[in-house]
């Protein structure tokens, strides 16, 4: 439908996105490619070479970093666990008849918009803290001893706050995708004598397959890149038990300056979610024919 | 003045040939048709004569200017759209006003011309409404107002009813039709439907495949159709064809009947059928007849014709009212 | 749809939902009523829910004490800077990808996605390395240009979901209506992408505001926006609940309430249209 010469304008138009987004990912990660391959300190200027494989080696054999493959692995798979189940629930809950359903979709919104420092603080301090927090009151009113949630179940912890986080965005999206399946299915399977359990695993759930790999794939590229929590509440600590890949390449770069082992940490991170990516951009792809 | 010439126009999308060739005179005023089955080229040569579309080779003069290098709204040509293609976010009166606006006509002459064509149309009421306050037929009419507001030298209508409801379209349909004998303007009008086709044409150009197989007018195409497929296209119920020892009893490869020209009865006739469904509209009884060789016909009868699912009826075909194709599918 | 529901069961599910509701909004409930308390209300046992002494004290000293105010308008400075910024790179892309498509649209369109799959760690380190050269780190300039390299390909994909939906018979009729392209852009396009790009611009705004690893890495005080101020209190001064509360309440209101008035944008700009 289009003439050459809007052709060409369009590949204009185009041109500067597509510029910026080359210079801000690709060549940068060339570079952390680059440096992963060299002995880089930035305390140690002058002393860069190849290194070969030895960042990565280095890398591979340090406790720390299977530690915080685990840690990684753990998160995302608890705050998925978490967030995919709650949230398909809270969605069913939300979607049925009730009194006030836009304002119980404000609130059960919220959490979302709020700063991950804002979130992590509140829930470290006034809520976590054994002393002073409330879940530490409470159990003290029931006369328990009240938990150190932070130092005892630290990635629990980390886990119980990015969850909230995120359930908010799952639940989203799955009442968006229950509010598109077709009532007059229902109501035919209803005529075909489905009970609700049965309408559940045979109508609801596969109508929300997709939602809910969507969620998965998106949650864990976000879950993967998880810092801000774990910066303000834990530090990574303690000692392992909280760092995860994208902590321990932090630590290692802007802590420890040791830029060649970070960057061999860094591409080990993008690998990882390549995997995810690979399967969500398939996912994405299709939407576009 | 309205004449429109295509001069071999050729159109490709890449490797895909849509339109191999087309050769078409439509004279000032007249009001001609499109008509085909999906897929087949017609609403291309519309949107090629709309300047929508480049022409790949070949040339489209308008009363003997060639226009084919020239961008749409040069041509003074309007169309209407299938979805009508109104601007959501404009009044009525701002969506007939566009194309004047756009031209840079006076203020006070804009006015002049939607205050006409809402009174041509019906539109006085609804003009500071939005598209998406009104009815399908009301939006139609927008359309209709934003196209004749221009004085175009032809109108084109893109499958334009088709998004109506049944009612609904055999009004549109007169409308156009009166509108087109009031302003005597050249129309030309795509649809897959043959009714809209037979009767509000002048001229139809019946498409296939991207090349033109017939025109004619209605009647003309209806009587002496030049090949199988415009015989089966054109009449509703559609012509049937019986082929086999039927039709080479007649010297042909396949002869066509019309639901009209068979002749009913009880007691004689040359084929033997049975009834399977009998729809009756009052004014005519539709027959489905399973005959004994195992076609598939439909017959009509004016009027009431009481019959029971399952009755033995004779029938045969009217003399000379009976249309002969050969291998190739060509009437002879 | 008319389902014959029963009073008691829309009751239970009420009841419910609403407890559920309440219980996930709770921290947020709580920290804005936390930041009215005085510091002793704030830690007292029993929890003083509504029946406290409500001051403003709290917001004040926030604001005397670490000169929030700068730090929430570099939140503004770099949530509407980055998105102003980006939007202007990203409307006559995805313009163009969806009204001229050509044979590699879909391509570049889902390249664009994946820079948005790397994760941020891979980038980081050169990023800062080159940000310290160029004189960039805690610097306005520097997190905006960042949070907008960033989002982008979020933009162009939610302008590009928008822009696809506008129908193309409209542009051919205008341009039967003889607008040149200047006049299809004014009269026709832009009055009808308006509302896709509002929304574009809504979601940006908060998912820049929220940031938090770019602008917790490249700032430290002078363009430190809200997150990494309000990270500042990890250390011994968030036992003073009130003033965090206060600071925090700050921090999210403006977002909270611009949320929820996106949350049909937020689905599609987040599942880039996967899920609508």
């Amino acid at each position: 439908m289009a003439t050459l010469h809007q052709r060409s304008l369009a590949r204009l138009m185009v041109a500067p996105s597509v510029v910026l987004l080359f210079l801000w990912m690709i060549v940068p990660l060339g570079m952390t490619l680059w440096f992963s391959f060299q002995r880089y300190n930035l305390l140690m200027p002058g002393m860069e070479e190849f290194t070969g494989l030895g960042n990565y080696r280095y890398f591979l054999s340090d406790p720390g970093f299977w530690i915080s493959l685990q840690n990684t692995l753990i998160m995302v798979g608890g705050i998925l666990a978490i967030t995919v189940i709650g949230g398909i629930a809270i969605a069913i809950l939300i979607d049925q008849p009730i009194f006030g359903q836009g304002y119980v979709r404000i609130l059960v919104i919220a959490p979302f918009f709020v700063m991950p420092t804002v979130s992590a603080l509140v829930w470290k301090n006034m809520f976590m803290n054994p002393v002073n927090g409330l879940l530490g009151q409470v159990s003290r009113a029931f006369g328990a001893q009240p938990v150190d949630w932070l130092s005892q179940y630290p990635l629990f912890s980390i886990i119980v706050i990015v969850s909230w986080q995120w359930l908010p965005f799952a639940t989203l999206i799955f009442l968006t995708s229950l509010q598109s399946l077709d009532s007059e299915q229902v109501e035919a399977a209803e005529m075909d004598g489905a009970g609700i359990w049965a309408r559940f695993t045979n109508l609801t759930l596969p109508h929300m397959g997709r939602a809910i790999t969507v969620v998965i794939l998106i949650e864990t590229i976000f879950l993967l890149s998880v810092f801000a929590e774990i910066l303000v509440t834990t530090n990574g600590g303690p000692g392992y038990q909280t760092t995860t890949l994208t902590y321990l390449v932090y630590t290692q770069a802007l802590l420890q300056f040791d830029v060649g082992g970070a960057s061999a940490g860094g591409i080990i991170a993008v690998i990882l979610a390549n995997i995810v990516a690979f399967f969500l951009m398939r996912m994405i792809g299709k939407t576009l024919d | 003045m309205g004449a429109i010439t295509l001069k071999n126009v050729r159109k490709t999308f890449g490797e895909t040939e849509v339109i191999p060739g087309v050769d078409l005179t439509i004279e000032d005023g007249e009001f001609v048709v499109f008509v085909g089955p999906s897929g087949c080229g017609k609403s291309t040569l519309l949107r090629l004569i709309a300047g929508l579309e480049d022409v790949t080779s070949g040339q489209i003069l308008i009363d003997g200017r060639d226009v084919t290098g020239e961008a749409p709204a040069r041509r003074g040509l309007a169309m209407v759209f299938q979805s009508y293609a109104l601007y959501p976010h404009m009044s009525v009166r701002r969506n007939i006003a566009f194309p004047l606006k756009m031209a840079g006509m006076p203020q006070a002459e804009q006015e002049k011309r939607v205050a006409r064509a809402a009174e041509i149309l019906n539109l006085g009421p609804y003009l500071d409404r939005r598209p998406g306050q009104l009815s399908g037929g009301q939006r139609q009419r927008v359309a209709i107002g934003r196209a004749i507001v221009r004085e175009p030298s032809a109108f084109l209508f893109d499958e334009p009813l088709s998004n109506l409801d049944a009612a609904l379209r055999v009004n549109m349909r007169v409308e156009i039709s009166e509108l087109h004998n009031n302003l005597k303007t050249t129309m030309v009008y795509v649809t897959h439907d043959q009714v809209e086709a037979m009767t509000m044409a002048d001229k139809i150009v019946v498409l296939r495949a991207g090349r033109i197989e017939q025109v004619g007018s209605p009647l003309d195409l209806y009587h002496k159709p030049v090949n199988q497929f415009v015989a089966g296209f054109i009449g509703s119920p559609n012509m049937n064809f019986l082929g086999g020892a039927t039709a080479a009893r007649r010297g042909a490869h396949v002869i066509g009947i019309r639901p009209e020209d068979w002749v009913i009865s009880r007691t004689e006739g040359r084929v033997k059928g049975k009834v399977t469904v009998a729809e009756h509209l009052g004014s005519d009884t539709y027959l489905h007849i399973t005959l004994e060789d195992g076609n598939h016909i439909v017959a009509r009868s004016p009027g009431e014709f009481p019959v029971t699912v399952g009755e033995e009826l004779f029938l045969t075909g009217a003399e000379g009212r009976i249309y002969k194709f050969d291998e190739q599918g060509l009437a002879v | 749809m008319a389902r014959k529901v029963t009073n008691t069961r829309k009751w239970i599910f009420t009841c419910l939902a609403w407890g559920v509701a309440l219980l996930i909004f709770f921290p947020i409930l709580w920290t804005i009523l936390t930041s009215f308390k005085t510091e002793g209300d704030a830690v007292a046992t029993p929890p003083k829910f509504l029946f406290f002494d409500w001051t403003l004290a709290n917001y004040r000293e926030v604001q005397a004490r670490s000169d929030y105010f700068s730090h929430f308008m570099n939140s503004v400075i770099i949530a509407l800077g980055s998105t102003a910024l980006g939007l202007l790179v990203a409307i006559p892309a995805a313009w163009a990808m969806a009204f001229q498509p050509g044979k590699q649209t879909k391509n570049v369109l889902m390249w664009m996605l994946s820079t948005k799959m790397m994760p941020a760690v891979g980038v980081l380190i050169p990023i800062y390395i080159l940000f310290q050269r160029m004189g960039l780190l805690d610097s306005r300039t520097g997190v905006l240009i960042v949070l907008m390299l960033m989002n982008l390909p979020i933009i162009i994909w939610m302008l590009y979901t928008y822009f696809r939906e506008i129908p193309g018979e409209i542009l051919e009729a205008s341009r039967m209506d003889g607008a040149s392209l200047w006049n299809e852009i004014r009269y026709v396009l832009t009055p009808m992408a308006v509302p896709g790009i509002a929304s574009t611009m809504l979601l940006n705004i908060i998912l820049a505001w929220n940031e938090a690893f770019w602008t917790l890495n490249l700032t430290t005080s002078r363009a430190a926006p809200l997150t990494t101020f309000i990270a500042s209190y990890s250390s011994p001064e968030g036992l003073f609940y009130a003033k965090l509360s206060a600071a925090s309440t700050m921090a999210i209101a403006p977002i909270l309430i611009m949320g929820w008035f996106s949350q049909k944008q937020l689905v599609r700009g987040l599942t880039f249209g996967a899920v609508k």
